[in-house]
């Protein structure tokens, strides 16, 4: 896994709620025995219409910001546990998603990839929004190790939570199988004692 | 000893151990596998040259990505069957049994799981898949995880966990008729919300609740997660006991004896607390259905779709008039009489005998109207062999419906059956998303009865005007 500190980026806003994952990476793009390439696919029935042409006017078709940050809606992520969904917007470029609520296992899903969920109020995701509106070039701030997010042009701050553990795994590039095979031994003494 | 749910009781006895300010270690008993989600999960194990830890523990079957037409062929799409066949490749390898296309176990996994006495009380279960919690149902702890943790169930046989806060949610009173399971849990989303039960794993109790056959309970942990529920769970009693009774991987003679008396200590203790409780009374119940793009936008077959003045919240009203768009809807319109294209009775929600039969007493004697496109997807060879064996089959075939062969079907646009663009399908699986059941497919969520009414009429039709 890739390591994560700071993220100082444009992003990308989709307002909507309940975005869930047959949206971000629909079915029909899960056939795959690898996790390349799914980037292509991202929000790809927002991004397409039927002939495959592109949607003009969806934001992911007019960004050339390299944004690392994706903004979006509250309950991010719901449905599937598919996580192919993490591994689109990983892919696609993002390193961080910003929303108000996540559904559980696309938060977990994002973390066990790299991908940082931030959680902040519904107040700040509304900044946000805004600041965006005023200027497209707006940019965040992402600090991992204070855990703290904040809008550049007004210095609009927030904390975020993460669990110690998690931090760490994120800080270091550490997976969660590199911790659980290190702890083996302890796994078979409890099989042994039940 | 403090009072415990029966969540917390089977939670803290597969407990590893706990990571401070961190996830629990949390030893799984039963890995469910198909092919969607774990050909990378594999990959990750070859990359680190690690086995299969403990590879009696994995159930494993094909599913999501298959035709339900003439299985004995060889599938056709060239990347479904490259998945498949890197699922009979990776289970070779490492010597787990594939219940694969054209064994008598096959089947969707969650349908496959209780039926073959997988699922059994007390125990931990995971599987790449949401629907997991299908398995609560039988007094387990059930849950959907991605395929990072599939690959450490395949090294570790644990998941790092944390642990979820509890809800209660209590159903009390005396169903009506033509009133199911798929409409208490369409009923109790509606109220919660899509995300209500996020963070929480739910106990679904009270009178109406332990009043359901085995399969019918299922229908209901099927659905927690569709209002973000970590998964759902209902306490076993003798319906869970007879259930399971002489099912293949059941256990037997003396050792069933102690098996059942250990699973009936599992149940809540009396004082025992929740972070939340919700209460709902069966006679507030009626058929439901959703109108939306998510399984909380649902309705009282009788009612009508909202209006958006109606809903205050900006960003609330936002998604609602999305979501009438993309379904072609106006708000405050009936959905009675409305006009459908397909009728899909299947998925892990409602593919199960009991569902079958409920649909062939509806459809019996009648014929499905001209209109429709009707499909039957039983979720396992075994529910496609009582069907048989019981005559439902003649009773489909008679009335124009198509019984296919077990697998997910049209519940997700992933294998060859999809409702085409702009269609609308009365279905009986789990999500109404944009999509899910292919491009620009319209579905409405609704109970077997309500899906087998409607095929009959060809709109969508309260069932209870066609029962006696
Ligand atoms: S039937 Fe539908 S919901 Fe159930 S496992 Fe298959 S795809 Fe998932």
């Amino acid at each position: 896994m890739e390591k994560l500190n700071k993220v100082n980026s444009k992003f990308v806003v989709l307002p909507n709620e309940n975005l869930d994952t047959d949206q971000i990476i629909p079915s029909r793009f899960l056939k795959a025995t690898t996790r390349e390439a799914f980037g292509d696919n991202l929000f790809r029935d927002w991004r397409y219409d039927l002939e495959g042409k592109m949607i003009e006017d969806f934001v992911l078709n007019n960004d050339n910001s390299d944004a690392e940050i994706l903004v979006a809606g509250k309950n991010f992520g719901c449905g599937s546990s598919r996580e192919h969904a993490a591994w689109a917007i990983f892919d696609y470029g993002f390193r961080v998603v910003i929303s108000s609520f996540y559904a559980d296992i696309f938060k977990s899903n994002a973390l066990n990839n790299g991908l940082l969920p931030v959680q902040v109020s519904e107040d700040f995701l509304a900044q946000i929004f805004a600041a965006q509106e005023a200027n497209a070039d707006e940019i965040i701030n992402v600090d991992l190790e204070t855990q703290t997010v904040s809008i550049a042009s007004t210095g609009a701050q927030e904390n975020f939570e993460i669990n110690g553990y998690k931090k760490d795994c994120l800080l270091n590039g550490f997976d969660d199988i590199d911790y659980l095979i290190n702890i083996k031994e302890e796994i078979i003494a409890f099989e042994n004692a039940r | 000893m403090s009072a415990k749910t029966i969540f917390e009781k089977i939670w803290d006895s597969h407990v590893v151990k706990s990571i401070p300010d961190g996830p629990d270690v949390l030893y799984i008993d039963k890995h469910l596998i198909h092919e969607v989600t774990t050909p990378q999960a594999f990959e990750g194990l070859k990359n680190r040259g690690l086995p299969v830890f403990r590879k009696e523990h994995i159930l494993a079957t094909t599913d999501h990505n298959i035709p339900t037409k003439d299985q004995h062929l060889p599938i056709k799409e060239a990347l479904s069957r490259k998945q498949v066949e890197a699922l009979r490749e990776n289970c070779k390898e490492h010597d787990i049994e594939l219940f694969d296309l054209g064994h008598k176990n096959q089947g969707i996994i969650h349908v496959i799981g209780p039926q073959l006495g997988v699922t059994q009380p007390g125990r931990t279960i995971v599987c790449g898949d949401s629907h997991t919690s299908t398995h609560g149902a039988l007094g387990a702890i059930a849950f959907g995880i991605g395929t990072s943790e599939v690959e450490q169930v395949f090294a570790t046989q644990c998941v790092l966990q944390p642990r979820p806060k509890s809800m209660r949610v209590e159903v009390n009173g005396v169903l009506s008729k033509g009133v199911t399971s798929k409409d208490i849990i369409l009923h109790i989303i509606s109220k919660i919300s899509t995300s209500g039960g996020t963070g929480y794993f739910v106990e679904y109790c009270g009178t109406a609740v332990e009043g359901l056959s085995m399969e019918a309970r299922m229908t209901i942990c099927n659905m927690s997660i569709e209002m973000g529920a970590r998964g759902g769970i209902i306490a076993p009693d003798q319906i869970t006991f007879d259930y399971l009774e002489g099912r293949e991987f059941s256990p037997k003679g003396a050792e069933w004896d102690s098996e059942v008396a250990r699973w009936k200590a599992l149940c809540t203790d009396a004082g025992a607390t929740y972070d939340k409780t919700h209460i709902f009374k069966a006679e507030d119940i009626e058929p439901y259905i959703t109108y939306g793009t998510n399984p909380s936008m649902g309705i009282s077959i009788t009612g009508n779709v909202p209006t958006l003045d109606s809903i205050e919240d900006e960003s609330e009203r936002n998604a609602m008039e999305k979501a009438l768009d993309y379904m072609a809807l106006e708000g405050g319109q009936e959905l009675l009489g409305k006009e459908v294209d397909y009728v899909f009775i299947g998925s892990c929600t409602n593919s199960r005998i009991e569902d079958l039969r409920a649909a062939a007493a509806i459809i019996k004697g009648k014929q499905k109207a001209d209109n429709i496109t009707a499909w039957i997807v039983p979720g396992s060879k075994d529910v496609e062999r009582l069907a048989q064996e019981e005559g439902l089959d003649k009773i489909f075939a008679d009335a124009g419906f198509e019984l296919r062969e077990p697998g997910c079907s049209a519940c997700l646009g992933m294998n060859e059956d999809k409702v085409p663009r702009g269609k609308y399908c009365v279905s009986t699986s789990n999500r109404n998303f944009e999509g899910r059941q292919g491009p620009g497919s319209r579905t409405f969520l609704a109970s077997p009865l309500t899906a087998a009414a409607t095929a009959i009429t060809g709109k969508i039709t309260d069932v209870r005007t066609l029962m006696n």
